[in-house]
């Protein structure tokens, strides 16, 4: 059989201590994601280090700088529906609300969701080609039905697409993710946690062996007037995004003070070009001045076979979530497009 | 008071409590002492040979019982004949463990047999197989210099190849003023009903099995059993008391039936087998087509030239057909017609009946062909069907037995709103968004088939009805309970109706919408007779008081029976049963279609489906925001279960229009996204409202309850209605389904 051995740890020490003394252990949060790759006999943890007691990684408290503190064992629904984040940071709540169904974001955590493996069909089956599951052996996406794949940031070796929605918005918002190790703790921001594939795509992001996920730091500014998450999907919930969109923006009258603007589903991380958002500094709030926006964010670009689409959707679908942003109040549930 | 009869009546499912609270029991939920687990492991390459199957590391595991493969199963059936089951189309049956050979991705080549499941699951995944693998072909699009005619066999006898040409198409087609060439490709669809495909066989001793499959037909697995094994139809009974879902995929018997017995048979151990979600993507499916057609039509809107040519795939060990090419000229008259259907043979298991099979898929391209006709000639689409509307079947130019389409058209339109339509495409905008209306109509066979029924009443003076038919989740055990009360003018609570079982007398498999009228029918025929017996009974009585009467001079009510004229006259069951010694008064009898009678005529059900849809200006994100199908299917027994019938098909509507597609990758030769989570079906979010309407549709002559079957008509017209919406919002013909969204990106 399958065996495996389960440890219920109560404190990050003892999570680390435990991760340490065993290569093959793994944490376990939700299980959302573990326990399918597991099923699918594409991960083979020994001994499985369940977090779910560790009180202190289940809070959500202030920064001590502005800012909202949110633990990585919260789960995803808790976090959404948290009159803090609703109050102030309705882009990330959104962005959650937009994944999964119900029952799974009941389950999922917020350290788990910065984890989740890429959803590309083949990287889930184990019969087939896939540098990221096992590399050298190809990508069979490349030439395979790639509707779902990245036009953003790809490589020859792998055009898989991160699925996350909640990490669409704290790219947006520019959250910090704390981390904890044997090498002591550390702080990523946002930007450099998810990597592009190059040549090791089976590295998904900068978290090393042995670290544990604490705490997503939300800075002090959270776009609470005007954002909007926009999810372009088959069919309207419980899909992954082929395009999302995470604008946060902050006005001045009709003029644009910061703006922030992630893509999901298009790379093998949230997609952020700041320069896009410098242009859009000092600028009206036209539909015009988002499509230069939009341009320049889809810049160098490439589809495949069957996801070329995605380029001028994603460009429509900035200009109309920006457009969305100037209005909260029009937005519908599932992040489906509205005005 | 007497009983108010009960067909007619909203009845709620009687098995409902027992399927919401969990205490009804699927084929995998069979506890037997003693139980085996087998765990199939499956080809990973679509065509080719097994050079070596390794199972020394599964067999060495503790708990693994035995490991079967093509080298050590025992002995089968030897020829092909007798693995035909009764829905087999022409050719040679897939025979699982038969040799070395790969036909499909999937294929089942062992089975692993533990103590318990997850130690068989684990167990397969230390088989190690070499292959030799060949070129394969999994796409249609790359295989139409293969098409050719399907070869004929007992399956065609219901899937009948189509008509010959009349007239002259080509010259017409020709010389007429308005004319439409279409080109339409579908997808291959999956089942996917929600219970997994399992078998627990309880092995009873030496040649004796009882078996709780998942199944459509229970006597078709038996007789299939009994066949390969070489056991006695006696000694083989096959259970299906609860179908979670079919949908067709349960017509044949499935691969884990033929292993599940194998083993129990080889061990001498009851033994289940379960297949996954990804395993089921190897059963049958809805095939990929591709269809032509070219329509054209006179000044005043008359079709003149109708072709319609098919090219559906089929595996390439079997002849699966379907009737495709045939519709348009049972639904619209034209005097000049050509009608093909080719079959194209792929690396890929048989297609197998999905829901409508050949009716949807034929009407999404006959309805969309229609829609772009209206459009040359510039006449309201509903117009059109009206201009063409048979008043007797134009490809045999038989009466209808009933024919209630006209009514359809009416009512839905009316009830949706049609005559707001602007024919301009992406002429109604709402916000940010366009609205498309579009309407289709829909064609389905109304079968009947021999079903034979056993009726009695037991000396509680209660009525009891056997009948083997399955209830795969359309309401036939409420539907039949309903008939049979009625019968007898009983309230449901005093009638048993017992079904999903091959010991009982006989039914053909659950398809084609043919159930109500098959065994309700029979139940209808049962009861006549059992009524005589009861009444001849009742007269034999010493001093009966309905001694003089005759069968028109009682009723039969409340348990008793008695005198037209003087109800206060009567017998009681229970009296009639004691006289008979309280043996229960029984009798078998066989309904059957009017066949010499109804030859003169045409059987068919109807629908119109009016749908709106909403795609966003920029985005092109479709919804379907509302959405109405009239049905003409006689009458109609529960309104409660056949609305659901007809929505539930409704949303399937959907999903095959925008949603539903079994993705073949066709470098690896497999699908691509065999779960629920990428395969995908709507959501809530995804429905919004439906509304259905039963057209008043009386038929004296189709059968003695004058009923038609409404499992599959629901789903015929919505795809091509939804198309047509969307074209009508935006002006763009997409002519491939599903619909993506993106496609509509200019
Ligand atoms: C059918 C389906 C549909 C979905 N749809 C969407 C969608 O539309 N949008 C979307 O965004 N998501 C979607 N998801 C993904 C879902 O959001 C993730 O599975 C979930 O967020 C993972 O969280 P978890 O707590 O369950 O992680 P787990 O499965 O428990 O863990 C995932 C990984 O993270 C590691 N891990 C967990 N916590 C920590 C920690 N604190 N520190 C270090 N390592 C840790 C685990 O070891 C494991 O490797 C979907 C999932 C499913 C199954």
């Amino acid at each position: 059989m399958n065996s495996f051995s389960y440890l219920r740890v109560n404190s990050t020490r003892e999570a680390l201590n435990a991760v340490a003394a065993d290569s093959g252990a793994s944490f376990i949060a939700g299980g959302t994601n573990l326990i399918d790759l597991w099923k699918y006999d594409l991960s083979h943890p020994d001994l499985l280090i369940d977090l779910n007691q560790v009180d202190d990684l289940k809070a959500l408290k202030s920064t001590g700088t502005g800012g909202v503190r949110l633990g990585a064992l919260l789960s995803n629904a808790d976090t959404a529906y948290h009159p803090v984040i609703e109050s102030r940071y309705p882009l990330l709540s959104k962005a959650i609300l937009a994944g999964a169904s119900a029952q799974i974001r009941n389950m999922a955590t917020n350290g788990g969701n910065l984890l989740q493996r890429t959803r590309c069909y083949y990287f889930y089956d184990a019969n087939s080609p896939c540098n990221k599951r096992s590399p050298g052996s190809g990508c069979s996406a490349l030439k395979g039905y790639n509707r779902i794949h990245a036009i953003l940031g790809a490589s020859e070796e792998c055009i898989a697409v991160f699925p996350s929605d909640m990490c669409v918005g704290l790219a947006a918002l520019g959250a910090v993710i704390n981390i904890v190790g044997p090498n002591g703790d550390r702080r990523i921001p946002f930007a450099d946690f998810h990597r592009l594939p190059g040549d090791r795509p089976d590295i998904d992001n900068t978290l090393k062996k042995g670290e544990l996920i604490t705490s997503i730091d939300l800075p002090a500014k959270g776009f609470e007037k005007n954002y909007s998450y926009l999810k372009l999907r088959d069919r309207h919930s419980y899909a992954f995004a082929l395009v999302s969109v995470a604008t946060g923006l902050e006005l001045e009258g009709e003029i644009i003070k910061d703006a922030r603007i992630a893509l999901g589903g298009v790379s093998h991380k949230p997609w952020r070009v700041p320069e896009a958002e410098d242009l859009l500094r000092g600028k009206a709030v036209t539909p015009e001045n988002f499509a230069q926006a939009a341009d320049l964010i889809l810049q160098g670009a490439k589809g495949y076979k069957y996801n070329q689409f995605k380029i001028e959707l994603a460009k429509r679908a900035i200009v109309r979530n920006c457009m969305m942003a100037l209005d909260p109040s029009t937005q519908r549930p599932g992040a489906q497009p509205s005005l | 008071m007497s009983v108010k009869p009960s067909v007619g009546q909203p009845v709620s499912r009687l098995e409902g409590r027992q399927k919401v609270t969990g205490t009804a029991k699927y084929a995998a939920e069979y506890n037997v002492p003693g139980l085996l687990y087998g765990y199939v492991v499956s080809s990973t390459i679509p065509k080719g040979k097994i050079l070596n199957i390794d199972i020394s590391g599964a067999k060495a595991l503790e708990g693994v019982v035995e490991v079967l493969t093509h080298q050590n199963r025992p002995k089968l059936a030897w020829f092909d004949l007798q693995y035909a089951d009764m829905d087999a189309p022409p050719g040679t049956v897939f025979k699982p463990l038969h040799d070395d050979e790969i036909k499909f991705n999937g294929q089942p080549i062992a089975l692993v047999v533990a103590t318990d499941f997850e130690t068989a699951r684990y167990a397969a995944t230390l088989i190690k197989v070499d292959y030799q693998q060949e070129g394969f072909e999994t796409c249609i699009n790359n295989s139409l210099h293969k098409a050719r005619d399907a070869k004929k066999g007992l399956a065609t006898v219901l899937k009948p190849p189509p008509p010959k040409p009349e007239g002259d198409f080509k010259k017409a087609y020709e010389a007429a003023p308005f004319k439409v060439d279409t080109e339409y490709r579908h997808s291959p669809e999956h089942h996917n009903p929600i219970e997994l495909f399992a078998t627990t066989t309880v092995f009873e001793g030496e040649g004796k099995l009882t078996i709780y499959d998942k199944t459509q037909g229970t006597i078709n697995n038996q007789v299939f059993i009994a066949n390969v094994f070489g056991l006695q139809y006696k000694n083989v009974r096959v259970l299906a008391p609860f179908v979670g879902g079919a949908f067709g995929s349960g017509l044949r018997p499935q691969y884990q039936l033929f292993l599940s017995v194998m083993a129990a048979l080889h061990l001498k151990r009851n033994v289940r087998v379960t297949l996954d979600r990804q395993q089921m993507f190897s059963l049958g499916h809805r095939p990929q087509n591709i269809q032509r057609l070219k329509f054209a039509a006179n000044e005043s809107g008359q079709l003149t030239a109708m072709q319609h040519s098919a090219f559906v795939e089929t595996s390439s060990y079997e002849d699966y057909t379907e009737v495709i090419s045939s519709w348009s000229h049972r639904l619209y008259p034209s005097k000049n017609t050509l009608f093909e259907y080719k079959v194209v043979p792929l690396d890929l298991s048989t297609p197998i009946d999905m829901r409508a099979p050949g009716g949807s898929t034929a009407m999404h391209a006959i309805e969309c062909t229609m829609d772009q006709l209206a459009y040359k000639l510039n006449v309201d689409p509903l117009e059109l069907r009206l201009r063409n509307y048979a008043e007797i079947d134009p490809s045999t130019k038989k009466p209808f037995t009933s024919k209630a389409l006209r009514e359809c058209y009416q009512q839905a339109a009316e009830r949706f709103g049609w005559n707001k339509r602007n024919p301009q495409p992406a002429s109604m905008p709402r916000g940010n968004k366009l609205v498309g209306y579009g309407m289709a109509t829909g064609v389905w066979d109304a079968y009947q088939f021999p079903s034979r029924v056993e009726a009695m009443i037991t000396a509680e003076g209660k009525l009891v009805v056997n009948n083997a038919v399955t209830d795969i989740g359309t309401g036939t055990f409420t539907v039949m309970t309903q008939i049979a009360a009625d019968e007898f003018g009983l309230s449901i609570e005093d009638v048993t109706f017992n079904y999903g079982d091959s010991k009982k007398p006989f039914s053909m498999f659950q398809g084609g919408s043919s159930m109500t009228s098959s065994t309700g029918v029979a139940i209808v025929i049962a009861a006549k007779a059992l009524k005589e017996k009861m009444l001849k009974k009742a007269k034999g009585i010493k001093g009966s008081p309905l001694a003089a009467a005759s069968e028109k001079e009682v009723v039969f009510a409340n348990g008793r029976i008695s005198l037209r004229s003087d109800p206060s006259v009567f017998i009681s069951f229970e009296a009639i049963v004691a006289a008979n010694k309280g043996q229960a008064i029984k009798t078998t009898n066989m309904g059957k279609p009017h066949a010499l009678k109804l030859r003169k005529y045409s059987k068919m059900t109807h629908s119109a489906s009016f749908v709106e849809v909403e795609v966003d200006k920029e985005l092109k994100i479709i919804t379907v925001t509302r959405a109405v199908t009239a049905v003409a299917a006689g009458k109609i027994i529960n309104p409660k279960t056949a609305r659901s019938q007809i929505s539930g098909s409704m949303i399937w509507g959907i999903s095959k229009a925008l949603h539903e597609e079994s993705i073949v990758d066709e470098t690896l030769g497999k699908y691509v996204n065999p779960n629920l989570g990428e395969y995908h079906i709507p959501t809530h979010a995804d429905v919004n409202q439906l509304e259905v309407i039963f057209a008043d549709e009386k038929d004296e002559l189709i059968n003695e309850l004058g009923v038609k079957g409404v499992g599959e008509i629901g789903l015929v017209a919505m795809p091509a209605a939804i198309a047509n919406a969307v074209f009508h919002a935006t002006g763009k013909r997409i002519t491939k389904l599903p619909i993506h969204f993106d496609e509509l990106l200019e």
